[in-house]
């Protein structure tokens, strides 16, 4: 690990992506992820690699998966309304089983909302969010650090498992400033071949990148296919912390910036004796289904926290299967709650 | 004048009969021979007539012609492979 | 065909075709340019570094019919995808191959921003003033009082616009290297479209600058006329609307 340096987390997403390998970027400006798109400007042409700010958020994610055909690592960031933009791109990426990186630095919404920190976005980012039946990998950073590495992860997964995955932070994580030790610059000439990329028929057959088939057996082959590499990696690729369940008797569920806050919350509950544990899901798909249920068999509720109405909720309620009860507290419109607002809730269940 | 050949691809030709209005000599026409989609084929009705000048399968929208030129004649059409 | 040994093919199937079977209608100028395309490739011997970018519409199997590269893109999107492709692999020779409503009607950002920035792509626009695909509906390239699905009394210019103009208003940006439009409606013309579509893909290969080549092409099965008389259509209003000829040839 390198030394450790001050960054944002948009800035920490940004390096960390040319670090593992990203040549191709293309963006489009939005609040509160400018400072990717400026920051690829200006360091992504210096490794050699293609900056578009392109005419649309559309128009970026196409690029995407132009340059994601072509077998190069790309990537494209935005926030929520971005995203939605986005989501006819990232449909046809995941229906052509392309390898591409998407940031969402999510803001309040529906709408334009505004540019606070918000999580409303889990549905659209886990449960396809595009037309058709598709996942993305989604990863949910709560540091700057974690940010980082995630960034690199998603490269991985993406790559290995031709998935699109997207990072699902807020705009407190994207505008946070915290030390942080960058991964290793990786050469992307190291990197697994990609046989299938358009890279010009030389030397053997043409290669074709589609999601169209028009036959119904063809197209449910294809699906059948995808869906087996979604089991596996929902196998394979499940990641979550656990801070203080080993004899937690209450469980909180929180991912990202409000996985954050509530370890502080975790530490003031057990200050004040409260057996207080927190699960936080890494990977927000695939689900840490299993894990998360087995916890639950221990505890006298689990208390789910998010900056939306509820969305990840149903996931937590489908882990727990009716095991225990399972509250909710949520704040919506880029209201944060602080640690002081979640151990209230925490002592009702209690 | 070159004496020619216009080869058509029974199975591709879709009967548009684009070719038969190209040719210059009145070589081809759509016979009444129906190909496995339906189509009627165009053919050599006069095949005397052929050039060889390939104006047919320039313009067949479906790549269904094949032409051949004696070899005295120089030259090759304009647009498709040789 | 012992009766063909004494003489020489002079025009056969471009080796950058595949076998494939056109899955256009009987007479449709797809199939044509699909042949004008291939025959380009052919002769600047571009097939093993050419990648075809096919559209929504009729041609979305249009990357199944060459022996290069291909990707099918979204609708209108075609020339992101190519600008991504190109702009992550400037080896390669890229080929967005689009319809009237992909380019110029859900893909009109697209299009009009990658000519801007110039992006090394050849632009192949064929323009039959119709939807073909979904059933002929009207086109922002259908003709005034034209009749179409969507606009069965006719295109309306109070309500539904103007044929738009595409070659023209691409020909008004500072960055494209050439911008044409040619057609196909007798042997003339379409050796002149050969031309400009070898020129076009020549100047990316060689000056790695941005092309269009619109070509006015026809729907038999959407305007409901016999192929011979659609061509004839072109050449005597068509061709009053969509003017031929270079715009802009700064190669």
């Amino acid at each position: 690990m390198a030394q450790r340096q001050l960054m944002t987390g948009n800035e920490a997403m940004a390096e960390a992506a040319i670090r593992a390998g990203c040549r191709a970027y293309f963006g489009y400006p939005i609040t509160p992820q400018n400072e990717i798109l400026e920051y690829m400007a200006s360091h992504l042409p210096q490794a050699g690699g293609a900056f578009v700010q392109a005419e649309s958020e559309v128009a970026a994610i196409n690029m995407c998966y132009g340059a994601a055909a072509a077998g190069v690592r790309t990537m494209t960031s935005s926030s929520s309304p971005g995203i939605s933009l986005k989501l006819e791109g990232i449909s046809y990426l995941a229906g052509a089983d392309l390898p591409c990186v998407i940031l969402n630095v999510a803001r309040g919404g529906p709408g334009l909302g505004n540019i606070a920190p918000a999580q409303g976005d889990y549905f659209q980012a886990t449960k396809g969010g595009g037309h058709g039946d598709y996942r993305l990998i989604v990863l949910a950073p709560s540091t700057v650090q974690e940010a980082a590495e995630l960034a690199t992860l998603a490269f991985d997964l993406s790559d290995e498992y031709r998935v699109p995955a997207l990072l699902l932070a807020d705009g407190m994580l994207g505008q946070m400033l915290e030390p942080v030790a960058l991964p290793t610059p990786r050469d992307p000439g190291s990197l697994p071949p990609k046989p299938w990329a358009l890279t010009g028929a030389a030397g053997r057959g043409p290669n074709y990148v589609a999601s169209f088939a028009l036959d119904p057996l063809d197209l449910r082959d294809l699906n059948l296919k995808r869906h087996a590499r979604y089991r596996e990696i929902e196998a394979r690729e499940l990641r979550w912390e656990e801070v203080s369940t080993s004899d937690a008797d209450l469980l909180i569920v929180a991912y990202g910036t409000m996985g954050r806050i509530a370890k502080t919350v975790v530490r003031q509950a057990r200050r004040e004796g409260i057996r207080l544990g927190l699960f936080r899901p890494i990977t927000v798909w695939p689900f840490p289904y299993a894990p998360l249920g087995e916890l639950a068999e221990r505890v006298k509720a689990v208390l789910t926290v998010e900056l939306s109405a509820g969305q990840m909720w149903e996931d937590v309620r489908l882990a727990v299967e009716g095991r225990c009860p399972t509250p909710f507290y949520g704040e919506m419109g880029g209201v944060v709650p602080t640690p002081s607002d979640i151990l209230r809730e925490v002592k009702r269940c209690a | 004048m070159p004496k020619g050949k216009a080869v058509v691809d029974a199975e591709r030709c879709k009967g548009c009969g684009l070719c038969v209005t190209a040719c210059p000599f009145g070589v081809l026409e759509l016979s009444a021979t129906y190909n496995s989609s339906g189509y009627p084929v165009a053919a050599m009705a006069h095949p005397e007539k052929c050039t060889g000048c390939a104006l047919c399968a320039q313009t067949c929208p479906d790549v269904a012609i094949e032409v051949y030129r004696e070899k005295a004649a120089s030259g090759s059409a304009a647009g498709g492979s040789t | 065909m012992p009766e063909t040994q004494t003489l020489t093919k002079v025009f056969a199937r471009p080796r950058s075709l595949t076998d494939k079977r056109f899955t256009y209608c009987p007479g449709c100028h797809h199939g044509l340019i699909t042949r004008i395309l291939g025959s380009a490739i052919d002769k600047l011997g571009i097939q093993e570094k050419t990648v075809i970018v096919a559209p929504v519409g009729c041609a979305v199997f249009a990357y199944e019919w060459f022996r290069c590269d291909g990707v099918q893109a979204a609708h209108g999107r075609a020339a992101a995808v190519a600008t991504g492709i190109k702009r992550a692999r400037p080896d390669l020779t890229v080929v967005s191959y689009q319809g009237d409503g992909d380019l110029a009607a859900i893909g009109t950002a697209e299009t009009i921003h990658a000519a801007n920035r110039g992006e090394a792509i050849t632009v192949i626009f064929v323009n039959n003033q119709i939807y073909g695909m979904t059933g002929g509906q009207m086109a922002p390239t259908t003709l005034d009082g034209q009749r179409a699905t969507s606009c069965p009394e006719g295109r309306d210019p109070a309500t539904m616009g103007h044929p738009l103009r595409v070659a023209e208003l691409i020909a008004t940006l500072a960055a494209p290297l050439y911008v044409t439009r040619q057609s196909l409606h007798d042997a003339k013309h379409i050796a002149q479209a050969t031309q400009a579509v070898e020129k076009a893909l020549r100047y990316q290969v060689e000056k790695r600058g941005y092309s269009l080549v619109e070509i006015v092409a026809n729907c038999p099965t959407g305007w409901k006329m016999p192929p011979q008389k659609a061509n004839e259509h072109i050449a005597g209003t068509v061709t009053k609307v969509f003017p031929l000829g270079d715009l802009v040839d700064r190669g």
